[in-house]
This record gives C-alpha cells, structure tokens and sequence, in this order.
C-alpha cells in the first residue's frame, strides 16, 4: 500500500486550498449562520474560474475519484459548506450521462461556471428511507406531464435553478418500475417553497407541486426507468464527495479552546482528544480507500456505507465528549463571552445528529452491510 | 491510478503463503492444545522451516511482515512470530534468522534488574529490552512457563542477567517498540476478522423461532459495524507499516505521517476493534459463545491480552496526545 499523493494530486490540493483561503473568509461563514443559506457563492465562481467545478464533474470534466476526494476533503477540513456543491457536481454527472444532448447543453453550463445550483426532490413527508414508495404523480397529459405532490428536505430548492424530481409515473407495477426522473427550472409555474429551519441553523425546504407542466425536454432518463437515474446518481458519489472527516475542524476547534483554557492538561480531555485524532485518521483513510476502488474503476457502494457510518457515529462520539469536556462553556453558543471555541463546541452538538440520518441512515448503510457484504439472509422486516 | 491501496504483489504472495500455512498447521484445536502456556514448539519448527523468522532482516517490508502478522491472528497461532520479528529487527543476528534462537521483546524498562511480564518471555531464548540508558539484547535461558494469563500467552519475568550485547542508547527503544505495535495491530485485525468471519457463520446456521438468527436485524446490526472497523484497522496498520521515522504531525489538517504516532494510534484502534469485535461475536453465539467448547472464547481472550500486555489504552492515548500535541 503506497499512503503517499504524487505531486500531481498535491499540487491540485493547493489549487483548492489557495481558493479557499481567498474565498472561504470568517464572514462568508458567518453569513451562512446567518441567513440559514449554507452555501458561498464566491468559492463556487472562483473554482468554476479555474476550470475546477467541470473539472470535478463525473465523466464531462477529468472526474478523477482522488480528486473529487480531495477537493470536497479540502473543503470539509476548512469547514465549508459544502453540500449544495456536492448536489450540483452530482447531478451535472448524471445529466451528462443519462441526459439528452439538448439538456447537456441548456443545463450543464449554468452549473460548471458556478452560477447555479440543483436541488434534490426525492424524500417526501411519508417517505424517506422506503424512497421507492413516493407519490408525487406525473400523468402525461398530450404532449405534457403534469406533476402534483410535495417534496421534502428539499434543501437549497429557495435559491436553486434547477430541480431534480423523483415522480411516479405508473402506479400499478412493482414501485421501483414505475418511477420518472425529471430536471426542470424551479421557476416552473406551480412549484411552491416552505422554509423547514433545523436545530442546526441551515435552512432546508419542504416543496409543493400544483399542476406542474412540462414537456419531454424535462424527462431525465428513460419514462418508468427513474430508479436507475437514481442508481446512477449514487454511483458517482462514491463516498468522496464530503460529510467523512466533520471530526477534524472539530477537534482543531476543541483543541484552541482546550490550549486556551488550560483543558490540555487535564488526562481525561488528552485522552479523548487523542482517540478523536485517531477516528479521524480512520475516517481519512477509509474515504481514501473509496477513492482509490473508484479510481481503479470499482464501485465503492458497501465501503461507502462503512465509511459513512464510522465517519459519522465516531463525529456524534467526539461531538458529546467535547462539549462534556468543555462544562458550561461547550453550551454557550456563537458571539457569547466564553463560548467554547466561540461557540463551534455547541454548534457541532447541534449539527451532528443529522449525519447519521441524511444520505441513508447509519441503519439502512448496516441493512446493505449485512445482507450484501456479511451475505447474512433477508431480514424479516 | 495516483493512489495504491491494495496489497502489492508482494504482499499477496506473503499472505497466500501465511493463510495456506496457518490453515493446514494452526487451525484452533492447536491453540487450544497448547494452552496453558501457548507455546507449541513443533509448529514454531515448522513455520521455521519456511524461512518465517528471517523475514523481518531479509528484505520483506514492515508492510509484508503486517500482512503476515494478521495471518497470524487469523488463527491465533501459538508461536511469537510478532515477538521475534521485532526484536529480530533491532538485533539482526544469524541465529535469529533461521528460529534456532527465539527473541522477544521487553515492552517496559527494567526495573531492579528484572523485565516484567515480558510478552513471549517465558520461551524466548533472548530479549531485547531497556536496561537503564541502554537498550540491550540478553541471552539467558528461558523459564519454560510463567503466570497464567487471560489470553494464555507465554508472558514471564525475565531477569536482566545474561549474556547481553549493547545495541545502542535507550532512546533507541521507541522505534522498537513502534514496531512491536505495529505488529500486534496487524494481529489483532486478523483476531477481529476471524471473530466477525465466526459471528456471521453462526449467524446463518443457528435456528430460532423457526429462522436462521441471522435474519433479525438486530443481530444482523450487531455484525454489520464491523466491517468497517476492521477495514479502517487494517488500513491505518499499513499506514502505520508504511511510514518510516519522524514525520508530519497536524492533526488540523488531518495530516499525520509519523511512525511512532502511527504505530500508536494502529495499536490502540486496532485493539479496541478486536475487543469489540470479540464482544459482538460472542453475544451472538448466546450462551455457546460463553462455552469453552465454541473457538469463540479463545479469540475473546487473545485479543485483550494481546493488546493489555501493554497498557491500559487511556495510558496509550496519553502518550499518543503527547506526541501529537505536546507534552503537558
């Protein structure tokens, strides 16, 4: 095993990182805490600049799975957010592998020039995990598709140019055979927008279908052949497009403040701190593994999951025990006098327990695990 | 591809050869054979005869002995290859090389002219350990048994008398004993992944309520942790194998490449999984698990004593907190 990046990669490393340095200010962060927006739109124009958002996209740009691990790498250490870019990059993948010539070239350029981002309709309010069994309906209508239901987790959908919409098409066959992918403007009529604020600041959206027309152009994929698109968009993460090392901004976080009080030299708080260092370094090195099966020209979906769920059960661990470590302090939040690490302490223990449930729970990645890695039989569910 | 994370070639060809080996000499019932003492020298003869004990002064990698040390744990062998490799390295002589003469290490300073609970110290030949500001080997004539233990290891007391060559300043007993960590890491990834390997085998064939248990999801939850944390064990031992000496420490940035941090972090990762994976596959055999008829208990027991012969782990973390962020 060979742990090193050649100077290539490093060198593509500091590419990143010198945009994010100029980009990525303690205003900018700020203003997401702010607005509930998570997302800046400077680094995403001063990475499409350079050539770096297409250059990231699966199969349009040089869509090298290292790569892709270190850029959203760089991003999470530096405590970007970096989701709504991750989405995009995503979705660019699957336009540009499933989509038509004419969406390739209407949508595409909006997204690698960083002018605008996608936002994903998939769960609904009575369906997250069991996303196959959703009913918002499209009923073809001449020459048009209307579609009517509501979305949720919607997140970026209030400032996002583009949707990308899980519909059923066919309510009477098995309900993975009956599903359409559709990407279509969000300024269609009839789409609606409802904030959804979480516990943890950022803003997500809960969105509303009335009518909505389209035509043809919107179909993404095959009409009935929506599961596959969704196959697609899951094989070109990979595992490497961030949410696998949040523990390392907030041990550096735990770590000023720890120096700063004089923490650091309790036994209790160096011992943790420690195995917190080595979780990270696990998490690093399981993601890197993901990259590296990709970039061999596997498909990393199980070691993906054991990724996921060691990266973010070991972050909630490391969360709990530095805001324990941190008294009274660790509950103060952001601009209060003696906030543990101004108030990152408290943020994290706010943030962390959704990574155990977005992008596939902690128990439906230990579903895949057992019965597609361990070959354990069905479970009786 | 710009990254290899995949066993080289080498590497491959080290593991077939420790597999196939451990397989025909060591399945469990010879573990099992030798406990008490956990020493069965007909199959160190054997293993001898492979060229295994030479391994770690004749070019193999730290990475080729890591991939030969999980073998080990996968079968719990009764032997101190992991002992004898590392104490071989820092005292390369001949008659180390082809096992005539077993070695070992000692993990703490002497302290009134004895090593204490000295790991393989109850068959080793020589041991290679701190004796004031010096780091000795000394060949004395080994015990033969020694206190009887949770993982039936040969641990002994070894004095410091006996026939001793100097091999360098005390200091010299970090990068030692990184690798006898480094070591014992890959061992107890191979306990770890026999434990998980016994759990899901148990888990399709035992019936209850009319099922396979391996059906519930809860039981099925209980494995399906696992292998992530033997892989992430797995690969941060190789880490640790591929890094050489001092080396980047920025745990901002998620950038460690020092060996004795590594080989630190390995150890205690490595056998807090093996511990954990023990655990779980123990729980799921219900009370079979708990019998000394099921192989289960054997691994149970080898993986804390294989990794407590150290230190308590929060002992460890401290000594990794100093390395990483300074001493306090």
């Amino acid at each position: 095993m060979d742990f090193s990046l050649p100077p290539e990669v490093e060198a593509y490393r500091q590419q990143i990182r010198a945009i994010v340095a100029r980009t990525v200010t303690p205003e900018r962060i700020e203003r997401c805490h702010q607005t509930g927006t998570f997302d800046i739109p400077e680094l995403n124009q001063a990475l499409a600049a350079e050539g770096l958002i297409e250059r990231a996209v699966p199969g349009l740009g040089k869509g090298d799975p290292i790569e892709l691990w270190v850029l959203f790498n760089e991003l999470e250490k530096a405590q970007e957010p970096f989701d709504a870019l991750a989405v995009s990059v995503m979705i660019a993948g699957v336009v540009n592998r499933v989509g038509t010539e004419e969406q390739k070239a209407r949508i595409l350029p909006s997204i690698i020039e960083g002018r605008s981002h996608v936002c994903m309709g998939y769960s609904e309010p009575d369906y997250g995990s069991d996303v196959a069994s959703i009913t918002t309906r499209a009923v073809r209508d001449g020459d048009e598709w209307v579609i009517n239901g509501a979305k949720m987790w919607t997140t970026m959908a209030h400032v996002a140019d583009w949707l990308i919409l899980l519909t059923r098409t066919d309510p009477d066959v098995p309900k993975h055979r009956g599903l359409t992918m559709f990407i279509l403007p969000m300024d269609t009529p009839g789409i609606s927008v409802e904030p959804v604020p979480t516990m943890a600041t950022e803003r997500t959206n809960a969105t509303f279908y009335d009518d909505v027309r389209v035509g043809d152009e919107a179909v993404l994929g095959e009409v009935d052949g929506g599961w596959s698109v969704m196959t697609v968009a899951l094989s070109l993460e990979r595992g490497v497009m961030g949410g696998t090392n949040p523990g390392v901004p907030l041990l550096r976080h735990f770590r000023e403040w720890a120096e700063a009080s004089g923490a650091i030299t309790d036994p209790l708080v160096r011992e943790r701190m420690a195995r917190v260092a080595i979780d990270n370094e696990v998490a690093k090195l399981l993601t890197q593994r993901s990259a590296w099966i990709a970039a061999s020209g596997g498909t990393p979906g199980l070691e993906g999951s054991m990724t996921k769920i060691f990266a973010t059960e070991a972050y909630q661990k490391a969360s709990r025990w530095f805001m324990q470590s941190a008294g009274p302090a660790g509950i103060l939040q952001f601009h209060e006098d003696g906030a543990a690490a101004d108030g990152w302490i408290e943020y994290d223990a706010r943030h962390s327990p959704v990574t155990t449930i977005y992008g596939g729970t902690s128990e439906i990645n230990r579903n895949n695990i057992a019965e597609r890695h361990l070959g354990l039989p069905k479970a009786r569910r | 591809v710009t990254v290899d994370l995949g066993l080289s070639p080498d590497q491959q060809s080290v593991e077939e050869l420790f597999s196939t080996f451990f397989a025909k000499e060591a399945p469990p019932s010879v573990a099992r054979a030798a406990e008490p003492l956990g020493f069965d020298r007909a199959l160190w003869d054997r293993l001898a005869e492979t060229g295994a004990p030479g391994m770690g002064v004749e070019g193999a990698t730290m990475g080729d002995l890591v991939v030969a040390a999980e073998q080990l744990g996968r079968a719990i062998a009764p032997v101190p290859l992991v002992e004898h490799l590392a104490a071989s390295r820092a005292h390369p002589v001949p008659e180390l090389c082809d096992g005539s003469t077993i070695a070992t290490i000692s993990l703490r300073p002497a302290v009134d002219g004895v090593w204490s609970l000295v790991p393989a110290g109850a068959v080793a030949d020589v041991v290679v350990g701190v004796d004031g500001d010096e780091l000795v080997a000394v060949r004395s004539e080994a015990p033969g048994s020694g206190p009887r233990n949770h993982a039936a290891a040969p641990l002994a007391d070894r004095p410091t008398a006996g026939l001793r060559t100097v091999l360098g300043p005390a200091s010299q007993f970090d990068a030692v004993l990184a690798e006898w960590q480094v070591l014992t890491a890959g061992a107890l990834v191979g306990i770890a992944a026999a434990a998980l390997d016994l759990g899901v085998e148990y888990a399709k064939t035992r019936v209850q309520f009319g099922v396979p248990i391996g059906t519930f999801q809860a039981v099925q939850h209980a494995l399906a942790e696992l292998p992530g944390l033997i892989d992430g064990a797995r690969l941060l031992t190789h880490k640790a194998a591929w890094a050489e000496g001092p080396g980047a420490i920025d745990t901002g940035d998620n950038a460690v490449e020092d060996q004795v941090a590594l080989a630190s972090m390995a150890f205690v990762f490595a056998g807090d999984v093996a511990t954990h994976a023990t655990d779980r596959s123990l729980h799921v055999h219900g009370g079979y698990g708990f019998s000394e008829e099921y192989d289960i208990q054997l691994f149970y027991r080898r993986a804390r004593g294989w990794s407590l012969v150290l230190d308590d782990p929060a002992a460890e973390c401290r000594r990794l907190a100093d390395r990483l962020f300074g001493a306090r």
